[in-house]
């Protein structure tokens, strides 16, 4: 009987905990919301309704979790390697160039074509940009970690001067490309959802959500269901074995890291192509460094990382409301409470894990 | 059902579409306003704009939303927010939002829209453009004319046109001064962040220092607290930029550049309330006093009446058309 109860607490812990953690970043920052004199409850109402009360804001929930599926697959996929890969804002914001190159230059392509090259220029530039730390960690042996945080910065240096200097549109103060020809506007999921009777109202949700959702049961099945993804996963795991395996670490590295810096460069699909439609400064916003977190808590597997990323971008969205529609709650404030959340889902994550198993699981 | 004579039917129309615009007119506006990612606390220009505000609430009792960005897909988001809770004065702060003002403002031809530092051509959309060239041009006359060394420094926040036509009016006004003048131009860097690193503004500043700099000039926002810090320590001179920073360290800070964000946000708000609001271009300079060089109890001592009427002169030579400044385009 117990062994039976502890054979089902082993099988829903992957879902309790998450879900009891952010239970408790919520507790928190519910304390503080109500230590500044706010009503903690109609916070979180205001979060939960900007999030998921309306169509519209639905349509912006799913937008932002489709930045953080491709930057926590992308993350996740190196973890798989064993690669700390903190690269993907660069990597993204580099992938942002290739797609934009695709929607400046080559929109006058029929428009499948074009959102198909865009796809392709993403994942090339993305990957390029993380080959260089990859094939210095792999062959030079200089940590990954470093390397990607310092490409982050030459790539923002890199973006920056091509955005002041070269991509300009002239005679205007900000540094934005011109617009892409309109055959480089992935198509708006709004037909799609009004099936479902959701009126997505004026978000920007389009077609990435669906390439994203793609790409992570791709991973899924790459990752799990063939020899590459077993070897993938051995070099991680243990490079020792890998080797005595036949199976060379170094190449699966750079593999690893190619794959995730594509992964991370289609970010440029949902922002460019998908909403903005002209290559923007900063474009990414800190959607790399979310998608560790968001790898974290979806324990790196590419379902959970969906779901994960449907939190972070509830709690971008929910976050946004609850900043205008409670003005004393300042913008500093929600960023608290997303930290909050990814202090106990991400770092704190062992937290809760030993006392439930000490309860659940007597036998052990 | 009564019938009414065609001619009174389309009266009774008139007077209704009358009452209406009667209605709408007494209607009192609700502003809002949409700070850059900066913050509304930046030190700098989005606090600026934020005084401005206070000052407009102050004075009318009418609350003003507001609303500050944290990415780019925010923009038109909460500018339609700000629409549907009844807001029809829309002032949106930094040349980032150009793009989505004009969006909104098509889509929303009845709201008001004022950009900051942009320019939007459409009827209902305010561009409010500061020459911030001829206030950085005073300052660098002012530097070239207190240094000992004949070098005078810059610090930029991000390397965006805008700092660049900061940094180009300061060595062209230290030019005019001496022409053999070094002028050692930084920019902290190229993410958002180098407006808020204050501690690489010190070390940039010491830097320059190191060189032979004795003035230094930032346009970097809060990373300039770090650059007038560092000139504090070193005995030598700053120059404070956006507001008024002669008091951030009084006897160290030569002057500031001043470019009166809130004036341009308070006015704005205030015509929409007295219906004298206009759209369309606006380009403010040192003839209305929008941008200029700070002159307190604070840098009294620093700015000698020599400087003084230095500065005046080429103040109103500017004005005049006498001295063209260049500018970054």
């Amino acid at each position: 009987m117990s062994q039976s109860r502890s054979a089902l607490y082993l099988r829903l812990e992957p879902f309790l905990l998450p879900v009891l953690n952010l239970g408790l970043a919520l507790l928190v920052s519910g304390l503080i919301i109500f230590s500044i004199g706010e009503n903690p409850l109609k916070a979180l109402q205001v979060i939960f309704q900007g999030s998921f009360g309306s169509g519209e804001g639905l349509g912006y929930t799913l937008f932002y979790s489709t930045n953080y599926i491709f930057t926590g697959l992308a993350v996740a996929v190196a973890y798989h390697a064993g690669l700390f890969n903190i690269g993907c804002e660069g990597q993204a914001y580099v992938g942002g160039l290739g797609v934009s190159f695709v929607g400046l230059y080559l929109g006058g392509l029929p428009a499948w074509c074009v959102i198909i090259l865009g796809i392709l220029a993403g994942a090339l530039f993305g990957a390029a940009w993380a080959y260089v730390p990859a094939w210095l960690q792999a062959r030079k042996g200089s940590h990954i970690v470093i390397t990607t945080i310092m490409f982050n910065f030459i790539g923002s240096a890199l973006m920056t001067w091509l955005l002041v200097v070269v991509l300009i549109k002239p005679g205007q103060q900000a540094p934005e490309s011109r617009e892409f020809s309109n055959h480089a506007f992935l198509p708006s999921l709004k037909g799609l959802f009004s099936y479902a009777g959701i009126n997505l109202g004026q978000s920007p949700l389009n077609l990435a959500l669906l390439i994203s959702l793609t790409a992570a049961v791709a991973i899924w099945f790459l990752l799990w269901r063939t020899r590459f993804g077993y070897q993938l996963r051995v070099a991680g795991t243990s490079p020792a074995a890998a080797r005595y395996a036949g199976i060379s670490p170094e190449n699966f590295m750079l593999k690893a890291m190619l794959l995730s810096g594509a992964l991370a460069g289609c970010l440029g699909l949902n922002e460019l192509m998908g909403s903005q439609h002209r290559l923007t400064l900063d474009f990414p916003a800190g959607a790399g460094f979310i998608g560790i977190a968001v790898a974290l808590m979806g324990r790196n597997n590419p379902i959970g990382i969906c779901f994960s990323a449907l939190l972070f971008g509830a709690l971008v969205q929910g976050g946004g409301e609850l900043a205008f529609e409670m003005p004393h709650i300042s913008h500093a404030l929600v960023i608290v409470i997303q930290g909050l959340v990814i202090l106990f889902c991400g770092a704190l994550d062992q937290l809760l894990k030993k006392p439930l198993r000490r309860i659940f699981t007597t036998t052990v | 059902m009564v019938t009414l004579p065609r001619f009174l039917n389309s009266f009774v129309f008139i007077v209704f579409v009358f009452a209406l615009a009667l209605a709408a007119k007494a209607d009192a506006i609700k502003p809002g306003i949409i700070y850059d990612m900066g913050g509304k606390y930046d030190h700098s220009f989005n606090q600026s704009a934020a005084e401005g505000v206070d000052r407009f609430v102050k004075e009318t009792g009418i609350t003003c939303h507001e609303f500050e960005l944290s990415n780019d897909a925010q923009r038109t988001q909460f500018m339609r927010q700000l629409i549907r809770h009844g807001v029809n004065i829309i002032a949106a702060i930094g040349f980032n939002q150009a793009s989505a003002v004009e969006e909104m403002a098509r889509e929303f031809p009845l709201v008001k829209f004022v950009i900051v530092d942009g320019t939007v051509n459409l009827p209902n959309v305010e561009s409010v453009n500061y020459k911030e060239q001829q206030s950085s041009y005073l300052c660098g006359m002012a530097a070239a004319l207190v240094s000992k060394t004949h070098k005078v420094g810059f610090v930029g926040g991000m390397d965006i046109p805008l700092i660049r036509k900061f940094a180009m009016g300061y060595t062209a006004g230290a030019k005019l001064i001496d022409p053999s003048i070094k002028v050692i131009v930084n920019m902290t860097g190229t993410t958002p962040s180098a407006w808020n690193d204050p501690i690489r503004g010190g070390e940039l500043a010491k830097s320059q220092f190191g060189q032979g700099v004795d003035v230094v000039f930032h346009a970097a926002g809060s990373t300039g607290l770090g650059v007038m810090q560092a000139a504090k320590d070193a005995g030598l001179l700053s120059i404070g930029c956006d507001k008024n920073q002669d008091s951030v360290h009084p006897g160290s800070v030569l002057t500031s550049a001043v470019k009166r964000v809130d004036v341009a946000v308070y006015s704005a708000f205030m015509d929409a309330k007295n219906n004298t609001w206009k759209g369309g271009p606006k380009q403010l300079g040192l003839e209305c006093d929008a941008v200029g060089y700070s002159l307190d109890q604070y840098n009294r001592l620093l700015i000698t009446p020599a400087i003084e009427a230095r500065l005046n002169q080429a103040k109103a030579d500017i004005i005049s058309g006498k001295i063209s400044v260049p500018e970054y385009k």
